[in-house]
């Protein structure tokens, strides 16, 4: 089996909201993979629908194999899920939460645990009362990594850690990868997305507007360009993927498409350059760029 | 106190339904009774011969608290509903007080408005005026409701202030619990210990009429002991305004000495490990519900005890005139005063595992909302066994406070009559008689959570209220049977001697409920989370 999880044309409706329109996401076993997109575009709706915990109004899904429907208790046996907002019994201790749910999934493995703890620098009889965001989530994390499992669902995890317990759970999860397991992060965290994530799919909306590895993305990223040339510029205008262009006499600056960087460059060399600064691509720009269309598209 | 006003018109807008429910129900059943009393006792002759008779009787003033004089409508009206408006007053101030002050901070919710300019003592001083209003409202509306139907203002006015005190007592009593636990669940839970105590104290006085001052130790009992349409002594509001300001004040003291989120009683480092018996969701219901089985087992089998003990002098104390037995046909025993008297007493006790099997049917419910379910649910857990692990608490927990109030009630009295043999197997299964009824109550509740989950707990309690209503009052006010019918309880068979006992009906309603259980799984198998 090469994918883990694969859906196509997910449709869900509340009442008269459409929180899924349409929505595709492909999984290859034994990659991470990123699940990206603005508050609200149904990255949650999509993980419930995964876990069987909503049913899907139409488009299809399958989870290792099986449906998320109806195989969902076989199906969950094989899998961990870090819900984005953990929320514990408050008169269970740490402890207590992480060997239940561990025992629930068919088994935990003490050892792990134990490191695990070690690593997170978390206080397992602490009742779930008492924790703080982050210490709620870090017994989430680490009842989902200690258990043995081969997909991980983890929605937003990192959301409440501070940066020396983010670098942690980066370690923890190329471990997992490392181990042949399959996660399907969602995040807003780019730079976690970055370090971790083989190919991410950004959704907005209830529907996926981008999908592939990171080096896919870059070639949709812009590259910002300002330069002083030997005569007025000619011809970059009518370039084919130049964007926001500011002329002021011998001066230009715009935003290329980086598959279109070449073609601007020789336009630019033909007046002659002086100096050239350039900016090089970030994922965080076309992350904007997506999510801010998709305000402009509400308004 | 910067905010209060934010507060109140916050808890008015998330109550909006709730809190108008609440004030009609109370207030206009009183007043809506007053043409039942004249069809049922059309002559003077009537009324003194049902003054004379439970105007004394303590196996009806046990539930029903003292009749100081059935001769008039008024009298009538207050010794009819006095105790049970006081007890539901009491209630709803509980729920009200705890909603907006431990529950918010028990979500969190009030840490977000903690931090926008809103005082320390602001959510305090919203719940206690929105819970104390609401109360002195209901007050005006009964006295209003009674005074419309005819009867003299005076004693409207008097029965009417005098439970919008207790309401008032028991807000402030709310106020201090809720500032105590650190959870919404145990803070409802110790004010409703102190409601419990009030109704026994109340019950035992008004029944023991050579013990009679214990009633005044329970605010429950004031309203009647006010002695509206007859006495009319009003200074009884005064009391309880005392009483509410004395309670309310330590209130407002122990708000201070704690951390907002955090209780007086501090809570204590858990195991590191979970124990072998929390491995399964059934280990986990059993932890998020064993306290509240132990808390009302014990009370029920207090309570077993006391009314158990006090059965066998029933007899003694009232004559055997026909109205009295007329009134014990009604009270729904058929023969002889210590039966009826304890068949009373097991219908509370039926109606009161009702109250439990629902609260525990319900944890579905609140585990589903606080997302607990969620994450049982995304492991090898199957719906049916997660919602099913929880339903066990709300079928055999009513089983076993049933049959711990039926021992207890049996033991007590078989052993105070000196017919142990005969009174612990009697009252006992009088008690067990009821489970199929309850068992219908628990079934509805299920059924509404696995179809309408919306609806679940504003659903399962006016099921609760309609039939435990139904049962108690309809009867008294000459509801047609079919009415009557609609509640379980009606339908249990009374285990008197002289009767012939059928198992029809308790087959029937076992049926009903097996129905609803299975419908409720169904539709919970099938429908989103969350």
């Amino acid at each position: 089996m090469t994918t883990a999880i694969s859906v196509s044309g997910l449709v869900k409706t509340f009442g008269r909201t459409r929180a899924l329109d349409g929505l595709d996401l492909t999984v290859r076993t034994g990659e991470v993979h990123g699940f990206l997109g603005p508050n609200g575009a149904g990255k949650s709706t999509t993980i419930r629908v995964l876990l069987g915990l909503l049913r899907a109004d139409s488009g299809s899904a399958t989870l290792l194999g099986g449906d998320p429907w109806h195989d969902a208790t076989e199906l969950h046996r094989r899998l961990a899920y870090v819900p984005g907002d953990v929320s514990l019994w408050p008169n269970l201790s740490g402890g207590e939460v992480i060997d239940l749910l561990g025992r629930l999934r068919g088994g935990l493995d003490q050892r792990r645990r134990a490191e695990l703890l070690e690593r997170f620098d978390l206080d397992p009889r602490k009742k779930g009362r008492t924790y703080s965001k982050g210490n709620r989530q870090k017994v989430a994390l680490v009842a989902a990594l200690a258990s043995d499992v081969e997909l991980l669902v983890l929605d937003e995890p990192t959301s409440g850690l501070d940066p020396l317990m983010e670098s942690v759970f980066q370690d923890c999860v190329r471990e997992e990868r490392d181990r042949g397991r399959t996660v399907l992060l969602s995040s807003h965290i780019l730079a976690e997305v970055e370090t971790l994530c083989d190919r991410v799919s950004i959704i907005r909306a209830g529907k996926t507007v981008e999908t592939g590895t990171l080096t896919d993305l870059r070639h949709l990223t812009r590259t910002s360009i300002s330069a002083e040339l030997a005569a007025p510029p000619n011809g970059i205008a009518t370039l084919p993927g130049v964007h926001d262009l500011v002329v002021e006499g011998n001066r230009v600056k715009f935003d290329v498409d980086t598959r279109e960087l070449d073609g601007a460059l020789r336009a630019l060399v033909e007046s002659g350059v002086r100096s050239l600064t350039s900016q090089p691509p970030t994922l965080e720009e076309l992350f904007l760029r997506h999510y801010q269309d998709e305000q402009a598209g509400v308004r | 106190m910067t905010g209060t006003w934010s507060l109140i018109r916050l808890a008015l807008r998330r109550d909006r339904v709730i809190l108008p429910i609440w004030i009609v129900v109370l207030s206009v059943i009183p007043g809506s009774t007053v043409s039942a009393y004249e069809k049922l006792y059309p002559t003077v002759a009537a009324r003194a011969s049902l003054n004379a008779g439970t105007g004394s009787n303590p196996s009806v003033a046990v539930l029903y608290g003292p009749a100081f004089d059935l001769s008039t409508p008024g009298g009538w009206s207050a010794w009819r509903y006095g105790s049970f408006l006081a007890l539901f007053i009491a209630l709803f101030a509980i729920f009200t007080v705890t909603r907006h002050t431990r529950a918010e901070e028990d979500s969190g919710r009030l840490e977000l408005l903690g931090s926008a300019v809103v005082g320390r003592y602001a959510a305090l001083t919203a719940s206690v005026i929105v819970a104390g209003a609401s109360s002195l409202l209901i007050g005006v509306l009964i006295a209003a409701g009674m005074a419309s139907a005819g009867l003299p203002v005076a004693g409207a006015l008097t029965l009417g202030l005098t439970l919008a005190g207790t309401g008032l007592v028991f807000t402030a009593i709310a106020a201090v619990t809720a500032q105590l636990t650190e959870y919404s669940r145990s803070a409802n839970g110790l004010a409703t210990t102190v409601l419990g105590a009030a109704f026994l104290l109340r019950a035992l006085g008004d029944s023991t009429p050579s013990a009679s001052w214990v009633s005044w130790l329970s605010p429950l009992a004031w309203p009647q002991w006010s002695k509206p349409f007859v006495n009319n002594d009003w200074w009884v509001f005064l009391l309880a305004i005392g009483v509410a300001a004395v309670v309310a004040s330590i209130a407002y003291q122990l708000v201070p000495r704690r951390d907002i989120g955090a209780g007086l009683f501090p809570s204590r480092p858990g195991p590191a490990t979970a124990a072998k018996s929390l491995s399964s969701p059934l280990g986990l219901a059993w932890r998020l519900q064993r306290g509240s089985l132990f808390g009302w087992t014990a009370a029920v089998v207090v309570m077993g005890v006391i009314f158990g003990a006090i059965a066998d002098g029933i007899g003694g104390l009232v004559g055997d005139s026909e109205q009295v037995k007329q009134i014990m046909e009604r009270m729904g025993g058929t023969q002889g005063l210590v039966d009826a008297y304890l068949s009373a007493i097991v219908g509370l006790f039926g109606m009161l595992s009702a109250v439990y099997a629902v609260q525990a049917g319900l944890r579905t419910r609140s585990e589903e909302t606080a997302t607990h379910a969620e994450s049982v649910l995304a492991t090898g857990v199957s719906r049916i066994r997660w919602a099913g692990s929880h339903l066990v608490f709300a079928i055999v927990g009513p089983a076993v406070l049933l049959a711990a109030s039926g021992l207890a009630a049996g033991l007590a009295h078989g052993l105070r009559s000196g017919d142990l043999g005969h009174q612990l197997s009697h009252t006992l299964g009088a008690a067990m008689a009821q489970l199929p009824a309850v068992w219908v109550v628990a079934g509805i509740a299920a059924l509404l959570y696995g179809a309408w989950p919306a609806l679940a707990v504003s659903g399962s309690w006016a099921v609760v209220a309609v039939s435990v209503l139904l049962a108690l009052y309809g009867p008294v006010i000459g509801l047609a049977q079919a009415v009557l019918d609609v509640s379980p309880f009606v339908h249990v068979p009374k285990l008197q001697p002289g009767t012939t006992f059928t198992a029809t009906p308790l087959i029937w309603l076992t049926g009903v409920a097996l129905v609803a259980v299975v419908a409720g799984l169904a539709t919970f198998r099938r429908r989103d989370i969350g």
